[in-house]
């Protein structure tokens, strides 16, 4: 199988009319890597991904696929294979014929073509099923399908668009799996579309967060869960605390900041933003609801703030607390289930500790449920 | 009662099921079956004058069926050549009809089926408008179009292409031009119908996948298409083959279409039973045709009414 290529995006535009669904986005996909775009719907995440297949003509900018330019270079002659967000398997053929098509086109015998599907159905394992239509399958075994017929065009970047958002909820995970392991074995290049967070951090070996248009954040899952670039981004990937306030004093990584509601909070600049907060900022400080002990009372030197019992609900790995903070300030907390018995708190102020390199702090701006 | 009439009658109450199931019945048997029955009839009898029907001589003969193979008795050639010729005639002209009418119709369906936008309302508006005014008045008008002093003639003289005007009526032309244009929409419409409902993802990942423009269409589009093409092809067969309006007005002096001896026989000669045996022989053609074509392409009678 070929070896996948890299995938760069170089100062890309794309416009429709007066609309632009993609601003200025640099992205450098490394070959063999598993590559999410992750955002909300209508971010431009279809867009990105049919201007790199060859269906839409970027306004500006260049799309380099293995260093070439694209500029002028058709879909049918680019080194990718696009999955559809619908898959897009065509009804009439088997599915043998579906997973040959490529081959076809290049003029293959018939004999040649069914050893090659037969193969790519024994990796999907879907092996003696290639004589049935596709409406004939199950929906994970047409995804597969629609897996092995673009491999089959042996590209140097495979691009899916979504491709599980039509399953359900244990097929999808089972799928995630299954298409990193895929793409392991394959060593291609993947570029993965998706608005699952779960999704994006459980596959991807890097990932840039989208949202209109704009690319706020690219790095591995753990950089982009711990330490957010944007308040999109802390907001958008995974559940967060947010407490608003003003810069009131600034050393190097550390800033206090003087929430609205909260009292003074010390937290962390995230990296992207050192250097960017001065005094008198306006701030947001991100405290994800597992970063937060529960305890009676808070103790000189800790960081912390207070907040009232309103409800607790069991979520089965974990219990999740639902408290009220000064001024009707709402925080969630969420305490893992090691088996631990379980009081009953409500209507009682505690105190909520947090470390200080668990509260990323950064300028204030746009939240993803805004 | 078989379930579905059950089924039937309670879905929509006893009473107006069953006026519906009348109508049906009325309309299938009483105005199609019954009539059709009776040109059988009339087709397998001698041509008599009305006191002698029902008497000795009305008996069940072959008779008008020979004279279209062999003409006349006692007649100079040994077959009919002449009506022959027309009944072959017409035939393979409605095939080039049907033919080129698929030719022309496809890509207009497709483009009409797979363009996104309020212009394609306005597209399709303009081929139906036409369809307004009368079939014989739209004939006559291609007669202006086609005729020696008409506007084709006109404007090839005019910039020098012909020095003489060009007969395009006796040569046919005009008859040709007539009956493809007076069935496009019916080729037009089914098959815009189904290609509509094709999926366009379909036609991009074949083309993602590698597939130039003709293939898509040969391995995608038309396989898909397939239930409303044959439906086109069928309709506009049939009409063209017992067309008259057109061969009336377009057709030139010397070229008959078979479906105007038919109507000479019925008017001119009064003699129904000899129309009615070309008639038979006719539709008879034209379905068991259309049968060896569907069977060819693998087409299901199903699918003719989608
Ligand atoms: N052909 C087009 N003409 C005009 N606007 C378009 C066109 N295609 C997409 N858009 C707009 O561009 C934006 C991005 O669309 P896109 O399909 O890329 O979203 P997406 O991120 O894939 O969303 P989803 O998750 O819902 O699939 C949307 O606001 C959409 O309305
Ligand atoms: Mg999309």
């Amino acid at each position: 199988m070929s070896a996948g290529v890299g995938v760069d995006l170089e100062n890309l535009w794309i416009r429709f009319g007066d609309f632009v669904a993609v601003r200025d986005a640099n992205v450098n996909i490394r070959g063999g890597d598993f590559f999410s775009f992750l955002g909300p719907s209508g971010c431009g995440k279809t867009t990105i991904l049919r201007a790199v297949s060859g269906f839409l003509e970027p306004s500006q900018g260049n799309i380099l696929i293995g260093g070439k330019n694209m500029k002028g270079v058709g879909p049918n002659k680019r080194p990718t294979a696009l999955i559809f967000q619908n898959l897009a398997l065509f009804p009439l053929m088997k599915v043998w014929e579906n997973i040959a098509f490529s081959m076809e086109i290049k003029g293959a015998s018939a004999g040649e073509r069914r050893r090659r599907a037969d193969e790519l159905l024994e990796m999907i394992a879907l092996e003696g099923q290639g004589d049935k239509l596709p409406s004939e399958l199950s929906g994970g075994q047409r995804q597969r399908v629609a897996i092995a017929r673009a491999l089959c065009a042996e590209p140097h970047v495979l691009l899916l668009d979504e491709p599980l958002s039509a399953l359900d909820l244990k097929l999808r995970q089972h799928m995630r799996t299954e298409l990193r392991e895929i793409q392991k074995r394959v060593g291609i290049t993947f570029i993965y579309i998706t608005h699952d967070q779960g999704e994006a951090l459980t596959m991807s070996d890097s990932i840039a967060v989208m949202r209109a248009g704009v690319i706020d954040q690219i790095g591995d899952g753990k950089t982009i869960y711990n330490d957010p670039a944007t308040p999109f981004a802390a907001s958008f990937v995974g559940e967060n605390n947010v407490f608003r306030g003003k810069v009131k004093q600034v050393s190097g990584d550390r800033v206090l900041v003087q929430s609205n509601r909260s009292g003074d909070l010390l937290a962390r600049v995230s990296s992207a933003n050192i250097g960017k907060m001065k005094e008198g900022d306006s701030a947001m400080i991100f405290i994800r609801p597992e970063a937060f002990q529960l305890a009676r009372t808070g103790t000189e030197g800790d960081h912390y703030v207070s907040a009232r019992v309103v409800n607790e609900e069991f979520e089965g790995n974990a219990f999740n607390i639902f408290m009220e903070g000064d001024g009707g300030k709402e925080i969630k907390v969420s305490l893992p289930n090691h088996g631990q018995s379980f009081d009953s708190h409500k209507g009682e102020t505690m105190t909520l500790r947090y470390d200080v390199k668990n509260a990323v702090a950064m300028p204030a701006g746009v939240l993803a449920t805004e | 009662m078989p379930r579905f009439l059950k089924d039937f009658l309670n879905r929509n109450g006893t009473g107006p099921g069953l006026a519906m199931l009348g109508l049906v019945l009325f309309w299938t048997v009483g105005l199609i079956i019954l009539p059709q029955l009776s040109m059988l009839d009339f087709s397998f009898r001698p041509n008599l004058p009305p006191p002698e029907l029902g008497g000795p001589k009305d008996l069940y003969t072959l008779e008008n069926y020979k004279y279209l193979v062999y003409g006349p008795e006692g007649g100079s050639q040994a077959y009919n050549t002449v009506d022959l010729m027309v009944f072959f005639r017409t035939l393979v002209a409605a095939v080039c009809v049907t033919v080129f009418n698929l030719i022309l119709c496809y890509p207009i369906a497709y483009y009409l089926g797979q363009t996104r936008g309020n212009h394609i309302r306005v597209l399709a508006l303009l081929l139906i408008i036409p369809y307004w005014i009368n079939e014989i008045l739209r004939a006559f008008a291609l007669r202006i179009i086609f005729g020696e002093t008409g506007v084709l003639n006109t404007i090839f003289m005019g910039i020098g292409l012909f020095d003489a005007p060009f007969d395009f009526i006796r040569n046919d032309y005009a008859l040709y031009a007539g009956l493809g244009y007076a069935y496009i929409l019916l080729m037009i419409f089914p098959i815009y119908n189904v290609i509509e409902s094709l999926d366009h993802n379909q036609i991009e990942a074949a083309r993602d996948l590698g597939a130039p423009w003709w293939r898509i269409h040969w391995r995608v589009v038309i396989p898909y298409a397939k239930p409303g093409i044959s439906s086109g092809c069928t309709m506009v067969f049939m009409l063209s083959a017992g067309a008259l309006a057109a061969p009336q007005i377009l057709g030139g002096p010397s070229s008959l279409w078979f479906t105007q001896l038919i109507y000479q026989q019925f008017n001119d000669s009064s003699d129904w039973p000899q129309g009615a045996a070309y008639a038979v022989v006719l539709l008879v053609t034209c379905v068991l045709l259309v049968l060896a074509v569907m069977r060819l392409f693998k087409v299901n009678m199903g699918d003719i009414g989608k």
